[in-house]
């Protein structure tokens, strides 16, 4: 076999001894042409292209510097996020080795030209009868010329390694390092409508439905637009027909695809009428008798003929229960037009809407409450948070994808040689909560700093007369953010708290913010022609609000926590004078579940007696590089909340999860270490706003650092190295 | 939002469908650090052995074998050897095992362990006690460690470094 034949095979010559070369979806669409349906026609890039591309320029031996961390099974969701934005940034990166895309080039102008085509993955372990790896992997549609298409192509290969493929191939026990990827280029057929046909419709299996959309059928498998739903009984005849509120198709523009309105008669017309359904329909029973198995199909119809784009069997797995969790963290990854609908509603309903009640909240006079009522208040304040909490997981947290899909397209462009660069366009942000927070404090410090009486009286213990300029200061801030006896304590002593706070604060001058938020954003502007300006900036603009929602969505929780906590404070007040059923019975479990919002790990790690007669400590201890700097000093480990009022200027902040409600100390940390993983994260971001080191994503951290350690942060490597121990301190084993 | 959209596939591994707010990262699914230590103490038949007298220290590769415990280590080497005469002079010794492949995938996957500690030829029951262990271990060397010219020591371990995943760094710390 020559070596063309080795990395190119045209569609039409494909059979089933090539599967391992060219992957499920392109023998499955071989075998549909086969069987006398139409399918645009196309090549296969094999398996060997990319088999050569990660032996010939070393990616094969960097990918397990970057997948072995840490154990796949402790990854968060941030975490696998980063780790697949890191593999696709090394991918986008690393160009072809020449004599390798020479060749592929040659193959594809002689068969392509400048003809549109899509790109799309065809892996060997895709869409077998066991397994289907449905929207797992990218593809693209109207790339034109060799140069674009191999892009692509590098780009399909990378999807073998995003996150969803990763969670995936974890559950099916495969092994990515052993799997591998084809890539098929196809013929873009602009279809007049297009959509999907399955055997099965989900929650109704008895049925199988046709859903269509004018246009490229890329805006429905996006869940960008609403199709019409075509039911079918068994007998085949159309039972039920939905027709959503039709607004806009995806259609071919220069470079790619794009969402446009839909002109008035298409939007007052299904695209597909009974016969043309019927046609579909037909074509999805020839697959299945073709396939011997219920088919999930897609299709596009263009001047009357019906092409099949893809054609998969319906594995088991494939009609698991809606809602389980993969169904969500899949929905995670969002559009450009869904994110923009996501920040409308958490701007103009979400946050407005919880600062009312928490207003409401704390408008009510909690200590004149008779005991049942004041039960009755807890728990009304108990389900409001849970109604927010389910709100925030099901908007606030899909929103987060904005960051992402920013630093996608930033990378992408301008492939920096870290993938996180583009984080800097995003710090700065004026808007930020925390921030705001934070330069509060710095002026009460600052009127501290200024003022050695005030400080000295603040120092003895003294409360600032309620009518001096600190005093008023003070009682802004509390009103403005909610103070911060959420994690401080009880409202009593939380003033003697924060006092304590801003004296700390005042002893040293504050960190410098990262300030070259505008030369990024120009540089990334630059990376882009003209007529994608605009593109770029609504992409900036969604990715700048996800950024600062991420954090201050959870600001409006947190005072709405607050408002629950003072309820438990009164309640706590009164039980501590008397016995009082209707509260005892409210308070200890849920006690429990507010600490376990603020506090460390519940399920503190527990070393193993790991060798007896043996003590056992941390000398060094890998995370992920979430804040660059390095940064040295005494370790101060966050069990409890009141934990916080110890930290001291310069010390090494260590906790669990540095949580948005506690941001306001990071200022005067000197590095932070957190157990919880990921770029995205609350304490990688404020961390990153101050130019502070920090390591996230540090297994243990909290029972492996111990305050007093001497401990160094690298943010660069994402090593956090003790250097000596506490005095005293016994660590397990 | 279509009813395909975000397809429904198996349920995700329980550690990664942890709500945002709180949450435990789940269990530690790899093999603790001591079992990995264990593990390399009774797989790795050699171990480098550095010594050191004069300007530099001197490392050479020698056979080993640990206590259950792993509180002692014994090799066994001629007497003539170079190392045999720095431990003359100076009876701290460092030895290094690992279980590396010479593979790509060692950088993440191998452990390796350093063991600082006191060597001491013995000799009479304690020799035969830790002959016994050794040639349990290396049978094959019998003949070799019979030889009178050959001395079999003994080394009091005080610490050991583990790492393992390319930088993570954990410590053992024996009393003496």
């Amino acid at each position: 076999m020559n070596k063309s034949c080795d990395l190119v095979v045209d569609l039409s010559e494909v059979t089933s001894a090539d599967l391992s070369r060219v992957g499920g979806k392109a023998l499955s669409l071989a075998r549909v042409a086969a069987s006398g349906a139409r399918v645009p026609p196309g090549v296969c890039i094999t398996t060997a292209a990319y088999t050569r591309y990660l032996d010939l320029t070393g990616i094969r031996e960097r990918l397990p510097f970057l997948l072995g961390r840490k154990a796949f099974s402790e990854m968060r969701w941030e975490e696998l996020w980063d780790l697949a934005l890191r593999v696709r940034n090394l991918f986008v990166r690393t160009p072809l080795p020449d004599a390798l895309a020479e060749e592929l080039r040659k193959a594809l102008a002689t068969r392509f030209g400048w003809i549109p085509v899509t790109v799309r993955s065809s892996a060997p372990a895709e869409d077998s009868s066991t397994a289907s790896f449905a929207g797992l992997h990218d593809s693209f549609v109207n790339v034109c010329g060799p140069t674009a298409i191999l892009d692509k192509m590098r780009l399909v290969w990378a999807s073998l390694w995003s996150d969803r493929a990763l969670l995936y191939r974890q559950e099916l026990g495969l092994d990515p390092s052993d799997s591998s990827m084809a890539v098929l280029i196809q013929e873009l057929i602009i279809g007049r409508c297009s959509g999907v046909a399955f055997s099965r419709c989900p929650g109704r299996p008895h049925l199988a439905v046709i859903e269509a959309v004018w246009g490229l059928n890329q805006g429905l498998v996006d869940g960008d637009v609403e199709p019409d739903r075509i039911l079918f009984d068994r007998l085949d005849k159309i039972i039920e027909r939905h027709a959503p509120q039709r607004e806009q198709a995806c259609r071919p523009v220069v470079g790619g695809v794009a969402l446009q309105s839909l002109s008035a008669d298409e939007r007052g017309t299904s695209p597909l009428t009974d016969a043309d359904a019927a046609r579909v329909f037909s074509l999805l029973r020839q697959a299945e008798a073709h396939f011997g198995a219920p088919q999930d199909m897609e299709w596009t119809e263009r001047d009357g003929d019906l092409f099949i784009l893809q054609s998969r069997p319906i594995t088991a797995a494939g009609t698991a229960a809606e809602g389980d969790e993969r169904s969500w963290y899949l929905s995670l990854h969002k559009s450009l037009a869904t994110l923009r609908n996501l920040r409308r509603t958490i701007e103009d309903e979400l946050l407005p809407a919880m600062e009312q009640d928490a207003q409401r909240l704390a408008a009510v006079n909690l200590t004149s409450l008779e005991d049942e009522a004041l039960a009755a208040e807890i728990q009304r304040r108990s389900g409001l948070l849970d109604a927010w909490e389910a709100r925030y997981r099901e908007v606030c947290i899909p929103m987060a994808h904005g960051i992402r899909l920013f630093g996608q397209l930033y990378n992408d462009r301008l492939r920096p040689e870290d993938p996180f660069a583009f984080l800097d366009v995003l710090t700065g942000d004026e808007g930020l909560l925390a921030v705001q927070r934070n330069q509060a404090l710095q002026a009460l410090a600052e009127q501290v700093r200024r003022d050695p009486v005030l400080a000295d009286q603040l120092r003895d213990g003294c409360a600032p007369a309620p009518d001096t300029p600190f005093a008023r200061s003070l009682r802004q801030f509390t009103i403005r953010f909610g103070g911060l006896s959420w994690v401080m304590g009880t409202a009593e002593d939380e003033a003697q708290a924060l006092i304590t706070l801003v004296l700390e604060m005042a002893k040293s001058t504050p960190p410098r913010h990262s300030s070259d938020r505008q030369a990024r954003e120009a540089d990334y502007l630059a990376a882009f022609a003209p007529e994608d300006h605009s593109l770029a900036r609504d992409v900036l603009d969604i990715g700048r609000a996800s950024y600062r929602l991420r954090d201050n969505d959870n600001l409006f929780i947190g005072k709405l926590s607050a408002r629950l906590r003072e309820a438990y404070d009164e309640a706590e007040r009164r039980l501590a004078q008397r016995e009082i059923a209707v509260l005892a019975e409210l308070i200890a479990p849920e006690k429990m579940r507010v600490a376990r919002r603020t506090t460390a790990n519940p399920l503190s790690f527990q070393q193993p007696a790991a060798l007896p007669g043996s003590r056992q400590q941390a000398r060094q201890l890998v995370g992920q590089p979430a804040g660059p700097g390095l940064a040295q000093g005494r370790a101060h480990v966050i069990r409890r909340p009141e934990d916080l009022r110890t930290l001291k200027s310069g010390d090494i902040l260590v906790c669990d999860a540095v949580d948005p409600n506690m941001t306001f100390v990071v200022p005067l940390a000197g590095g932070i270490v957190e157990r919880r993983g990921g770029m995205l994260i609350h304490g990688a971001i404020i961390a990153r706003e101050y130019g502070i080191a920090c390591v996230t994503g540090v297994p243990h951290a909290i029972d492996l650092i111990h305050s007093g350690d001497r401990v160094t942060v690298d943010g660069y490597l994402g090593l956090v190295t003790i250097e000596a121990h506490a005095p005293g301190e016994r660590p397990a084993g | 939002m279509t009813v395909y959209a975000g397809r429904s596939r198996n349920p995700l591994p329980v550690s990664l469908v942890q709500t945002e707010r709180g949450g435990h990262a789940g269990p530690m699914s790899d093999a603790v650090e001591s079992d990995i230590l264990r593990d390399l103490c009774t797989g790795q038949n050699l171990a480098v052995l550095a010594t050191g007298t004069g300007t530099h220290p001197y490392a050479s590769l020698v056979a080993v074998a640990l206590t259950p415990d792993l509180r002692h280590l014994y090799f066994a080497t001629p007497r003539a050897t170079r190392k045999c005469a720095n431990l003359a002079e100076n009876s701290q010794v460092a030895l290094l095992m690992d279980n590396r492949t010479n593979q790509v995938s060692d950088f993440s996957h191998a452990a390796a362990a350093t063991f600082l500690g006191t060597a001491e030829e013995v000799t009479g029951a304690e020799r035969d006690q830790g002959l016994a262990i050794y040639l349990a271990r290396h049978p094959h060397l019998e003949e070799f460690t019979a030889a009178p010219s050959c001395a079999f020591f003994k080394v009091r371990i005080d610490r050991i470094y583990l790492v393992t995943r390319f930088q993570n760094v954990m410590e053992y710390h024996f009393s003496p």
